[in-house]
């Protein structure tokens, strides 16, 4: 049963990496717009989640669609559609930014006045403008991350997959982070972010899901949280004590 | 909704020779070693003129293999250290553009450092490399390994003793090429009639044509976990 505003459905989800699944029968639907912030302790599943959602891995059984496409059947439709962000930057080092994003752009078939338009605009909105002939093995980790944002917005995706995109970032870096975030999810992508920070959990995302033991253990709106009472939940849900 | 193929592969090769343009990584390490190879095997054999005829096609791919083995490494790390071949994975490109690309990258490193040998070992040797049919058989013998290699990379470069595996896993599969190739180059080098050698390129043409589609067919299974 597909529900008609969702962009992102698992039904019965499972993925091994040899006798050892980590997700068993998942569940998950995702609306259009949603910002979904997606919990679990280490080894719990999120990444595996995230990249089965990209296409980059194959489920042992189960049900993926995003955008009505289902994978790993239609993962070029898929993928068109996707923009992802990890912890590490998938960029060139010994390229510029813009070198970089026109390496991107044409990998996605942007049309080159398209795609030089959007670069501009890209650069600037996440404040490399002044640095983008720099090579990117200069840039600070917030700076490279920033520009790994860049990249994963450069077709214009529906759907951004952050995986613990906070990962070495300082505080200034995290907030600037935390701004794109906000401004993606009030421009209508919808957005996934793996991340063990649950204060950023329960006052960023729209929603959040807490995966336990393979399956969804916890799906509530966070409009329904405090950072307090997402911790008490967290620990219920893995059995986890967290330090907030 | 999908990269046309050759867009995609012109788009892997460009932005290969880019970073290289940049880093200067890859031909540097294969350029200084294939350069110590040939002048330590120029002073370490003292031989007489037919001898040494026989043994400079064994020089001349010892060399080239050994040094795009380097370059192999090094290529495949690049994309594999920073999750930049997840970020091409995540591109609506086929996945056989990707090693199209790679291999074009690889094949143009390795024919570089080979064209670079032939005039020095034409000195150092005191016999002239520089022959039509010697840079035929280059291309083909390259073009070979270069296939097998972009392949075995791809697997080796997940692993921790990535840089000891390669040749140890991609010499004996690359073995028919380099038998192939030597033995092209040298009856070349030694003056041999051509139809006495001429089946070796033929042996070489069919040998890249059966590694590519294989390489091409596996490299989907070998970028899935």
């Amino acid at each position: 049963m597909t529900a008609p505003d969702a962009i992102i459905q698992t039904h019965a989800l499972v993925k091994a990496f040899g006798l050892q699944p980590v997700l068993r029968r998942l569940d998950l639907s995702i609306n259009r717009g949603d910002y979904v912030a997606l919990l679990s302790p280490n080894g719990g599943g999120k990444s595996t989640l995230l990249r089965l959602l990209a296409g980059l891995s194959k489920p042992t059984s189960g049900r993926i669609t995003v955008g009505g496409w289902e994978l790993p059947a239609e993962a070029a439709a898929v993928r068109a559609q996707i923009g992802m962000v990890s912890h590490k930057v998938l960029l060139y080092e010994n390229l510029s930014a813009r070198e970089n994003l026109r390496f991107f752009a044409r990998l996605y078939n942007l049309p080159r006045a398209e795609a030089e338009a959007r670069i501009e605009t890209l650069l600037k909105r996440v404040g490399l403008a002044r640095r983008q002939h720099d090579l990117v093995r200069t840039y600070s980790r917030g700076m490279q991350q920033r520009l790994s944002i860049a990249r994963a917005l450069l077709h214009d995706p529906h759907v951004l997959l952050f995986d613990e995109p906070y990962t070495g970032l300082d505080q200034d870096a995290s907030r600037a982070l935390d701004e794109l975030l906000a401004e993606a999810h009030d421009e209508g992508h919808t957005i996934v972010m793996a991340t063990h920070d649950l204060n950023r959990a329960a006052t960023l995302a729209s929603r959040v899901v807490i995966l336990a033991r393979g399956a969804v253990g916890f799906d509530r709106p966070s409009a329904e949280l405090t950072p307090a009472s997402l911790a008490a939940a967290y620990s219920e849900v893995t059995g986890m004590v967290t330090a907030r | 909704m999908k990269t046309p193929f050759l867009h995609s592969v012109a788009s892997i090769v460009r932005k290969d020779l880019l970073v290289e343009l940049r880093s200067r990584e890859l031909i540097t390490s294969m350029a200084l070693f294939a350069l110590l190879s040939i002048l330590i095997f120029s002073f370490a054999l003292e031989l007489d003129r037919i001898a040494r005829e026989e043994a400079i096609a064994g020089v001349l791919w010892v060399t080239v293999v050994f040094a795009s083995v380097l370059g192999l490494n090094r290529s495949m790390a690049m994309e594999r250290d920073q999750g930049n071949l997840d970020a091409m994975l995540l591109a609506p490109i086929d996945r056989s553009a990707i090693f199209a690309g790679k291999l074009a990258g690889n094949l143009v490193f390795s024919l570089v450092v080979g064209l670079a040998l032939l005039p020095l070992m034409t000195v150092l040797y005191n016999r002239s490399l520089l022959e039509g049919w010697l840079l035929v058989v280059l291309l083909l013998g390259a073009t070979g390994f270069s296939t097998v290699g972009t392949l075995l990379a791809t697997m080796t470069v997940q692993t921790r003793a990535r840089e000891s595996l390669l040749p140890i896993v991609m010499l004996p599969i690359a073995l028919p090429v380099l038998l192939a190739a030597v033995r092209a180059s040298t009856s070349i080098l030694t003056g041999s009639p051509f139809e006495d050698w001429i089946a070796w390129p033929q042996i070489l043409l069919v040998l890249d044509v059966i590694y590519l589609v294989l390489c091409f067919l596996l490299f989907e299974f070998v970028i899935e976990e």
